[in-house]
């Protein structure tokens, strides 16, 4: 049942992560919370993936000495997919911050649930 | 060298990637002018490689580099690739085009030519996901759409976009972390990105019963993914405050075709990643089925209670999500040609009606409550008209796009057996019934001579939308009218997937 | 912004005490009591109603991490083994490792990957990046009629510490930030990287000499004309290599020694392209979380 768990606890942690950083996404109703948690369920992917490109007693993939033998290296793609999704979450995180502001402007409050019960009483939803 | 035409898929990615940087930089009415063009220059690509596709009845791949097929991203071109590449391109144009007074009106000067960029990156995303053979790459366009999409939705500042566009991100975000996840997962477990490889890795290991666990959760993360950024049921409470809000150009973009991109996408993953019928991908397809079932009625529902139109129209659009999944959930080649079919068909009429409705509104004091807007029809007169069509397709009166939509639906639902036959045929009943309730009722109201003085309203023509809104009648008379080539060419895509 | 922060702050305290109750609602948004009795008792039906909903929350909270926890880590215990060569993975990595350097004549694999194996991703990468920051530019700038005075930040400008360390460094970060950037395709690096880098080293400047100084730098103009030369190459530049590459034909570029600065082929052009984008976008967000405008 359990078969490599125990073996996999660097996985478990990272999987771990990213179903805190998912809770906190969906349930917690502070924005700026919702971004943290929305950053640590990305790191726990990105950890996720490292931890499965990585092959122990190899080197990172930089050639050196000019010996191009693959057994020598670690697995170079999940290093690139993370390269690709770090860019990525920090795009969608100055977004999120960047509605943060603008939000907080215009209700003085960063809690999506009074934000939602002010602008119910604006009667903004025409 | 191999036929011109090959390269069109790529290209259309990459004129509108071009485009974006471009129009960032033009002065906003020739970066209108611009975008139109590049536009309707992806449309006769898309419409190029349909033709090519169908006329040769093979699909090509096309690296994306100098290296070979598990080395690199690669495009595919199929048939059903190039139809909703076709469908994409062909909306945004015409909701483009049909929406540009608006934008004047509703977006501060300065910031028009950024409208215009994230249309071009909505464009590039659309045709990317339509295209693509690499998991990664589609998730990489997958948050251009989203990041995108968030843009046309706050460019305009008033009432509630903020916050409904916080919503809609927090979803978005949610179901992206699903899928990226979902996509590592396939990597881990097949060591491939490629959509074929994988299939062959997940075949492998579906016959030797490794990795069960795995797959079955990375089917689920994938699938629950998609099918939250597309705002099905419990996750369509963006849905009311987005559309309601944005300029009619964004939330017809929105409508029409951002959800459908995330749909096709997921069509695609079960057809050429997860195989439709192994047994992961039947459970996950039934969860959807049921909560696409959910979807419809309470989405209904809640477009009869709505006292405003545009929010009406957008509980609607949940329904009619709604109705994409059940084709999806119900499986068989005739349940996928059903959705696909329902896929195009909503496509067309939604940017309609929100199109007209927002001329309709205007017209009323730009109240969109159902009060204000009695007799609008009378003071737009071919607004009036083109919401009367999207309406009347809607609830499913023959001769136009939702009635072959239903036909398709009651056909792929009779080949499962009583159980499914009754729910989806109950379901479709009701839904029917209470689509003809509200709309016809707002159509009935926008009838009703008013009573109320609207002074001297002075029309204005608007031949932008009256081109749009006939490109859009025509594309629902059309799909009403000649149903079958359109699902024979349907399925041919589909046997392409395979 | 103080207000902002102050706000931030208290709520900060309040999450680690975990004390859910702090942030109540009626305290910010009294009702308007039309008679005593019973705008009581409507705020003692919020706050049932609250406290409800929170429990609510609170369930669903738990219910739901407990699964997906459970889900993810029924996942882990299936997966390959941690650290071990799983046989099905090597297709793919050992064509990058064995003919990777042969074949784009970098020394850095994975930039090797991102910049020709996979750099269909990395286009689409770039351009999240554009997205952000025209996402950004929408929200926050303000100018003209439309624009509000954003609330004024605390001023640290000539700061004797900050200043003065920042003469020190300043030199340095760029320098660093250059390294990288140039390095990509020969050392850990490239142009992500680089360019955060020496965005960073803008964002010190602005902060510790003032924005006179870095606006003399990256003037609007300059953030438009980098930005959008540097993202037009990288989308020729790169249309052309899968253009000739899909097609058969030869691109013409050489690869070099690989080792060598100049090798590689596109990718070191690529990488400064990259940089600059990132550099720019980086330093012109923090100018509009900041003042709103360049």
């Amino acid at each position: 049942m359990l078969g490599n768990f125990i073996h996999n606890y660097e996985e478990a942690v990272a999987l771990l992560l990213f179903s805190i950083g998912f809770v906190t996404l969906l349930f917690h109703r502070n924005m700026i919370r919702k971004l943290i948690g929305m950053n640590i369920m990305d790191s726990g992917i990105y950890l996720f993936l490292a931890s499965l490109g990585y092959i122990y007693d190899r080197r990172a993939p930089i050639v050196e000495d000019g010996i191009t033998d693959p057994s020598k290296y670690v697995n170079p793609v999940p290093a690139s997919l993370v390269l690709t999704g770090i860019v990525v979450s920090v795009s969608v995180t100055a977004v999120m911050l960047a509605l943060a502001v603008r939000l907080y402007e215009r209700y003085h409050t960063l809690n999506l649930d009074e934000i939602y019960e002010l602008s119910r009483r604006r009667t903004e939803h025409r | 060298m191999r036929d011109f035409v090959c390269n069109l898929p790529f290209l259309s990615v990459v004129v509108f990637l071009f485009a974006a940087v471009v129009s960032a930089v033009l002065p906003p009415r020739a970066s209108r002018a611009f975008t139109t063009v590049v536009e309707s220059l992806v449309l006769a690509f898309s419409v190029a490689v349909l033709v090519y596709t169908a006329g040769t009845g093979t699909f090509f791949r096309y690296n994306m580099g100098h290296f070979d097929a598990p080395w690199s991203n690669q495009l595919r071109a199929g048939v059903l690739e190039a139809l909703a590449a076709t469908v994409f391109s062909l909306v945004l144009l015409l909701s483009h085009v049909g929406g540009m007074r608006y934008v004047r009106v509703d977006i501060e000067p300065k910031k028009q030519n950024l409208y215009c960029t994230l249309l071009n990156l909505v464009g590039a995303a659309l045709m990317a996901l339509s295209y693509t053979n690499d998991l990664f790459t589609g998730y990489v366009f997958l948050e251009i759409l989203t990041l995108s999409s968030c843009g046309i939705l706050v460019i305009r500042r008033a009432g509630r976009t903020t916050l409904a566009a916080a919503r809609y991100m927090v979803l978005n975000l949610l179901g992206s972390g699903l899928f990226l996840l979902g996509v590592c997962l396939f990597y881990g477990t097949t060591g491939h990105l490629l959509m074929e490889y994988i299939k062959e890795g997940v075949a492998t290991l579906d016959a030797t019963g490794e990795y069960a666990v795995p797959l079955t959760v990375t089917i689920g993360l994938v699938s629950a993914g998609l099918a939250i950024k597309a705002g099905l049921f419990p996750f369509h409470t963006w849905m009311p405050d987005t559309y309601g809000t944005a300029t009619p150009t964004s939330s017809a973009v929105l409508s029409g075709i951002i959800s459908k991109g995330y749909i096709f996408l997921l069509i695609k993953i079960m057809y050429r990643v997860a195989g439709v019928d192994t047994a992961a991908m039947t459970a996950a397809r039934h969860i959807l089925y049921i909560f696409g079932i959910l979807g419809i009625i309470m989405g209904s529902v809640w477009a009869m209670q709505s006292s405003y139109l545009n929010r009406m129209i957008a509980y609607s659009s949940a329904a009619q999500i709604g109705y994409i999944f059940v084709g999806i959930g119900l499986g068989g080649e005739a349940g996928f040609v059903a959705a696909m079919f329902q896929l195009m068909a909503h496509a067309l009429t939604k940017p309609l009606l929100f199109l007209s409705g927002a001329r309709l509104t205007e017209a009323s004091g730009d109240s969109p409550a159902f009060a204000d807007l009695q007799g609008a029809a009378h003071r737009r007169r071919g607004a009036g008209a083109a919401f009367t069509v999207g309406a009347l397709s809607m609830v499913g009166i023959p001769s136009l796009a939702g009635f072959c939509v239903k036909l398709n639906f009651a056909a792929a639902a009779v080949q499962h057996g009583v159980a499914a036959d009754i729910i989806t045929l109950g379901t479709l009943a009701v839904s029917t019934l209470l689509n003809a309730l509200y709309f016809i009722r707002t159509v009935i109201r926008i009838y009703t001579p008013s009573e109320a003085e609207w002074g001297v309203v002075p029309v204005r023509r608007d031949v932008g939308l009256f081109v749009s809104a006939a490109g859009f009648i025509a594309g629902i008379v059309f799909l009403g009218f000649f149903p079958g080539p359109v699902t024979s060419l349907i399925s041919r895509g589909l046997s392409m997937f395979g | 912004m103080k207000t902002m922060k102050n706000d931030i702050k208290s709520k900060l305290s309040a999450w680690l005490n975990f004390d859910l109750d702090l942030d109540e609602v009626p305290e910010r948004t009294p009702p308007k009591p039309k008679a005593p009795h019973r705008s009581k008792l409507l705020i003692l039906r919020r706050i049932q109603n609250e406290r409800v909903h929170r429990a609510v929350y609170a369930l669903l909270a738990v219910f739901c991490s407990i699964t997906l926890a459970a889900c993810l880590l029924l996942t882990v215990s299936g997966m390959p083994r941690y650290g071990e060569d799983a046989e099905f993975m090597d297709t793919v990595t050992y064509e990058y490792l064995a003919h990777g350097m042969e074949y784009t004549g970098v020394v850095n694999i994975v930039s090797g990957i991102i910049l020709e194996y996979r750099a269909f991703d990395t286009l689409g990468e770039s351009f999240v990046l554009f997205c952000a920051v025209s996402c950004v530019l929408l929200l926050l700038r303000r100018d003209g009629a439309s624009g509000k005075e954003p609330p004024a930040m605390r001023d640290i400008t000539g700061d004797p510490i900050l200043s003065s360390s920042a003469r020190i460094l300043v030199p340095l970060i760029f320098v660093f930030g250059i390294y990288v950037l140039l390095n990509g395709h020969l050392s850990p690096g490239g142009g992500f990287s680089g360019g955060a880098v020496l965005g960073a080293g803008l964002i010190i400047i602005s902060s510790a000499f003032g924005e006179d100084v870095s606006g003399r730098i990256i003037t609007e103009r300059v953030f438009k004309t980098v930005t959008t030369a540097a993202l037009l190459f990288y989308c020729v530049g790169k249309s052309y290599t899968f253009f000739t590459g899909a097609n058969g034909l030869p691109t013409g570029i050489g690869n070099g020694t690989p080792g060598d600065i100049l090798s590689a082929g596109l990718i070191l052009p690529l990488n400064i392209a990259v940089g600059m984008v990132v550099a720019c976008t980086v330093y012109g967000m923090y100018r509009m979380f900041g003042k709103g405008r360049f």
